[in-house]
């Protein structure tokens, strides 16, 4: 990069950025530690938290919208300061981070306001609330951190609170478990961003965004292959892209507000937004934006295939968030101006997204917890609001004129067609094929759920609308469904110009085809997957599953990832721990106590806890002493090293 | 015939060491002349004045960089900084030991031999008090553990392992309840300590065997000798190399890695907790100060052969304790598997050969003892009829019925899952750095792996405690008196503000990390 990269410090109004961070989580604080004390009003402190950070993101927003460069850095104290190697604990509110406050806080708003009527009926709402404000807290510190450190802050912070979030119900075990496997994915993409961090380190000596973006031409370009594949590791874990993607459907154990407020607008962008905000490395490197882009499609059709596929109102969601975080991949794999691109789908998405899961929430909350789309049908006569916002975010998700997603994904299905020779037919029809099926599926779920004849449970006679603190955030959220897509794509791009490495970029290539007639044949394929959906599941459908295809059935089993991740993953780490506890035998002696003492319990507990025999243990002891003697000896022979 | 000549002693420079031997000798005597009635008071408190003068003393010497009493001992930068921590760490577990009023009659037998339920066993329900001797044995220990950091060769070092060793032989011993299990793992640790010991001191005979012969100089045990041998010397380098691995088992027994970890277990599960404490925290300030100073000043020439040999006992251990972490079902096995990983991650920062990763590696004891003192202070707390209610499955809920120390433990358990803003994370940070820049990847991404892997079991742990329902069997946790409060506050503070502000710390100990050969 010819440019450097600098930041001007932050003064006046915007030096108090900071309380973007501090009011969620003081108010978590208060919520979690003044126990049922707050019971009767933490809810409203934590919606009034979220919504005071929406008002200050807002000022701040248009403060920088006044300044001539529009990048401000906040150094609030050195956090590590050993030798040459500085970390600030710093903060940065450029035109990128702008944004995605306002998402955070906007759409968080209103899903918090949502959730105090839908978790009315919950004895742990003060509790959810705490978990929730910090959730937020800990998702701006990751969007406004000057370094990749303060990033890894709030990535650890965000993971925490999704974590017990997701176990908030822990009556039920598939919660709990669902909870494990979101930590355990996670953390595989949590050790490649640590990992890419401390090689920054380790080549850079820094890890400050301005330092290090200017320093990344001086990289060999090996190492800018590594830093880059590490840190998309860690995109891939949060954003649920492959071959990371199987904890997110299984997420949606939680309540439903969290899964609209984490596991769709927010914290899965978490992944994307990495990517933007590191551009000027993904950038350098053509190999590497390859494989982003090959990451992103993949998972695009992945998803829609499998969401095909499913009849649990949310894992359809949550497959379809997982599709259209692929075309966000897509876009920021695409380098130069499809950034902006990507960015622009990124928050079109969070509205509609969040607009559609709320939107289930309310279906689920009058028909009894029901998730299965086979038992619903006609619903558009009871709950009219759920059904015309629904609509909206439906309209917006497939892409149809002119709602937001036709805005803000046809763009990026024209720049995919915009690379150069066949990779251009590879990735631009990939996403086309992924817009005919979004089309499909995504009519499916709407049409099952609200039309044709209704196939309820016997135990519900009359479905019943959801009160208005429900049904507002729903409209609020519709009207950004309808709007948000052309408003954005036609201010965001310029205003992102200005983030550090995302300007001034030319297109690459030509687009192979005419751009009109990209533009027709995606809506052409949306029309007709919508249209086959509707002619298939308009009379409605079996309430019990149904023999299938070896596609189907494929795809039921989410194209049997989950097969493969138990036997590349799974058994070997269980093997691994019991060839461990194996050789560690008072391992095997305190599992066997464990559940010994579980079943029994009393005094036979204590006298069991104690078999490990000395004489093992010496045994052991001598048996690594002669190892590390021969280890030793064996180095000074020259074998080893 | 040569003449003998006395080697001079710089008596302030050796100040701590002498205070706190002098102070468990007057301990001794506080024993056999005090009345039984007051003798908990005065021991505690000789104990603590003690800690504190020793403490003086290092901080008015701290600008020393010298080699007294004839090459035996070093007082240097990792020296002071190292005796500062065990010190201070020692001063928060006599405060665990004090305490007397979670528990009527404190956490430690009457006396050694008392049977259950007998005479005097009775009595102390009603209020008379354990044994006081624990101080003048924990006094001990803490002397024996300031030399052994201090100990410029290699004999000396020998003693002070064993000064510090038979006390906490005897303190694993002294629990109250289920003293059988108390017992038996004294006995084990002693057994198995004295077979490790074994090892170090044939270690310690072929290095000397290595020593001879150098041109112009006379055999000896001494750091410098032996680092002059290390280029110089004409004897086979098997010497050298079976002496340096048998060296390093004594040492790494004590450090609890893996494979030598066996004991730590059973004995930190059967010693009473504030013993366990006392031994996680400063035990490991201990070893690691020995490790640090044999391999960093003794056998420095010959780092690139001993790197890959120990790095692998590093990867191991991080291996073994974190998976077995996941299997365990009682806290303080949990605890002590955690503890086996974090040996591992500490031995990352001795294999980084650099300032920053001396420095790394203090700090790292530093934090780690400040927070696993304040775990044990509240597996302390928890507790029924029965005494302290260690099992995993009773602490499920334990959010609900004493929501404070379930916050407090909650973060002190995110510290050890290196979560940022904690000083587990910044500690984490401070070894693995110089280790990466020391070219030791594959030893960094063990770390953060292992790390990664470890978490999860802390993190069962928070789950537990908040998101279950608290069951019948779900004990209180136990008001704390004003020491283990006391303690508790110091650990839990050291935890936020190394976390959040670690600079001032680091900077010292930079400041620190050099030693005199």
């Amino acid at each position: 990069m010819e440019e450097t990269v600098e930041f001007a410090s932050a003064s006046g109004l915007l030096g108090s950025v900071w309380l973007l961070v501090a009011i969620p989580l003081v108010s978590a604080a208060i919520l979690l530690l003044l126990g049922r004390r707050a019971d009767r009003w933490g809810h409203w402190l934590g919606v009034g938290a979220i919504g005071a950070a929406f008002v200050l993101g807002l000022t701040y927003f248009f403060q920088l919208r006044g300044l001539e460069n529009k990048s401000v850095e906040l150094s609030l104290w050195q956090f590590i300061s050993v030798g040459d190697f500085k970390v600030d604990f710093g903060l940065l509110f450029d035109p990128l981070a702008g944004v995605f406050v306002l998402l955070i806080t906007g759409v968080g708003f209103l899903i918090h306001l949502y959730a105090v009527e839908y978790m009315a009926h919950d004895e742990g709402r003060r509790r959810f609330f705490g978990y929730f404000n910090l959730f937020v807290a800990a998702m701006l510190l990751l969007v406004l951190g000057n370094n990749y450190v303060m990033l890894y802050f709030g990535w650890e912070g965000v993971g925490l609170a999704s974590y017990l979030l997701i176990s908030f119900w822990y009556g039920r075990p598939s919660a709990a478990t669902a909870g494990k496997k979101a930590f355990l994915m996670n953390r595989v993409g949590d050790a490649g961003l640590a990992i890419g961090i401390f090689v920054m380190f380790a080549t850079l000596g820094t890890t400050q965004y301005d330092q290090v973006f200017n320093g990344v031409g001086a990289l060999t370009k090996t190492t800018v292959l590594v830093l880059g594949l590490l840190l998309l590791l860690g995109a891939a874990g949060k954003s649920g892209q492959f071959p990371l993607q199987a904890w997110l459907p299984d997420a949606m154990e939680g309540p439903t507000p969290v899964s609209a407020l984490i596991h769709a607008a927010t914290m899965v962008t978490a992944g994307v937004y990495l990517i933007a905000r590191s551009n000027p490395i993904f950038s350098a490197d053509a190999t590497l934006q390859l494989v982003v882009v090959s990451v992103g499609a993949l998972t695009l059709l992945m998803g829609c295939v499998i969401g095909a596929a499913k009849d649990d109102i949310k894992r359809v969601l949550a497959w379809s968030t997982v599709s259209q975080i692929g075309y966000m991949f897509l876009g920021v794999g695409l380098g130069g101006g499809a950034y902006a691109l990507a960015i622009v789908h990124l928050l079109a998405h969070g509205f509609f997204k969040a607009n559609m899961f709320l939107g289930a929430g309310s279906v689920m909350h009058g028909m009894h917890d029901q998730v299965d789309i086979r038992r619903f049908g006609n619903l558009s006569k009871y709950m009219r609001v759920t059904w015309l916002t629904f609509m909206m975010g439906w309209l917006a998700i497939i892409g149809m004129f002119p709602f937001s997603g036709f805005f803000s994904k046809e763009p990026i299905i024209v720049a995919a067609f915009e690379r150069e020779g066949w990779t251009a037919w590879l990735f631009g029809g990939a996403a086309l094929v992924g817009a005919g099926l979004t089309a499909f599926y995504m009519t499916r779920l709407f049409v099952l759920t609200f039309h044709g004849p209704a196939r309820w449970t016997e135990d519900i006679e009359h479905p019943h609308e959801s009160p208005k603190l429900m049904t507002i955030p729903l409209v609020l959220l519709a009207i950004g469904s309808v709007a948000a897509g052309f408003l954005l794509s036609t201010s965001v791009p310029d205003w992102l110009e200005a983030t550090a490495g995302l300007g001034g970029q030319e297109k690459p290539h030509e687009a192979v085809l005419a751009h009109w007639l990209i533009t027709a044949l995606s809506l052409l394929v949306t029309v007709l997957g919508a249209g086959l959906a509707w002619a298939l599941f308009r009379a409605g459908t079996a309430t019990a599953p149904q023999p299938a295809g070896v596609l189907v059935t494929a795809a039921r089993r989410n194209l049997y990832t989950d097969t493969v991740n138990e036997a590349v993953f799974e058994k070997p780490g269980i093997f691994l721990t019991r060839a461990l506890v194996f050789l560690d035998n008072r391992g095997v002696d305190g599992l066997v106590n464990g559940l010994a003492a579980a079943v029994g319990g009393g005094s036979g507990r204590l006298r069991r806890l104690q078999t490990g025999f000395v004489r093992s243990y010496a045994t052991s002891i001598l048996t690594g002493a002669l190892l590390v003697v021969a280890a030793f000896l064996a180095v000074q022979a020259g074998w080893l090293a | 015939m040569t003449e003998l000549k006395l080697p001079s002693i710089d008596y302030a420079a050796l100040a701590p060491i002498l205070i706190m031997l002098g102070a468990a000798l007057v301990g001794v005597l506080v024993e056999a002349f005090v009345p039984r009635r007051l003798r908990n008071g005065v021991q505690l408190a000789l104990a603590l004045v003690a800690v504190l003068g020793a403490l003086t003393m290092v901080i008015l010497n701290s600008d020393d960089r010298l080699i007294t009493a004839g090459q035996a001992l070093a007082v240097d930068g990792p020296t002071l900084f190292l005796q500062g921590a065990i010190l201070i760490l020692a001063a928060m577990a006599l405060l665990l030991i004090g305490e007397r009023s979670v528990e009527r009659g404190g956490a430690f037998v009457a006396h050694a031999a008392v049977t259950a339920e007998s005479a005097d066993d009775r009595r102390q329900a009603d209020g008379v008090g354990g044994t006081t001797e624990v101080y003048p044995l924990a006094t001990f220990a803490i002397g024996g553990m300031l030399i052994f950091v201090a100990a410029n060769d290699l004999l000396t070092m020998f003693i002070a392992l064993e000064v510090f060793s038979l006390p906490l032989y005897l303190l694993c011993a002294l629990a109250r309840r289920r003293r059988l299990l108390s017992q038996e793992a004294a006995m084990k640790y002693f057994l198995l300590g004295a077979y490790a010991s074994a090892f170090f001191l044939f270690g310690v005979a072929l290095i000397y065997g290595f020593t001879s012969g150098i041109p112009g100089r006379v055999a000896g045990v001494d750091f410098a000798t032996v680092h002059a041998a290390v280029t110089d010397s004409p004897a086979s380098p098997v010497l050298l190399f079976a002496g340096m691995a048998l060296l390093a088992i004594g040492l790494l027994f004590k450090a609890a890695a893996a494979p030598f970890h066996v004991w730590t277990p059973d004995v930190y599960q059967g010693a009473p907790t504030p013993v366990t404490g006392f031994m996680a925290a400063c035990t490991k300030v201990a070893a690691f100060g020995a490790l640090l100073r044999v391999f960093h000043v003794a056998f420095s020439g010959a780092a690139w052969d001993f790197t890959p040999v120990l790095g692998a006992v590093a990867v191991l251990t991080m291996l073994v304790g974190a998976v077995l972490a996941v299997t365990q079902t009682d806290i303080k096995r949990l605890l002590a598997y955690s503890s086996i990983a974090n040996a591992g991650y500490l031995l990352v920062g001795v294999l980084a050969p650099s300032k920053d990763g001396l420095s790394g590696t203090m700090f790292y004891l530093v934090a780690y003892g400040f927070s696993v003192l304040a775990a044990f202070a509240v597996v302390t707390l928890v507790r029924d009829a029965d005494g302290e209610a260690t099992h995993l499955s009773r602490w499920a809920g334990l959010g609900r019925r004493s929501p404070f120390f379930a916050a407090i433990f909650t973060f002190i358990l995110l510290a050890f899952a290196g979560i940022p803003l904690t000083s587990g994370f910044t500690s984490k940070f401070a070894v693995f750095a110089p280790a990466l820049d020391a070219n030791q990847a594959w030893l960094v991404i063990a770390g953060v792996l292992t790390s990664m892997v470890l978490a999860f079991p802390y993190l069962r742990v928070v789950v537990m405690m908040w998101l279950s329902e608290p069951g019948d069997a779900t004990p209180t946790v136990t008001v704390p008196g004003a020491l283990t409060s006391a303690a508790l506050v110091i650990g839990v503070l050291a935890t936020l503000v190394l976390g959040v502000a670690p600079a001032p710390l680091l900077d010292l100990a930079n400041g620190a990390a050099e030693f005199v050969r």
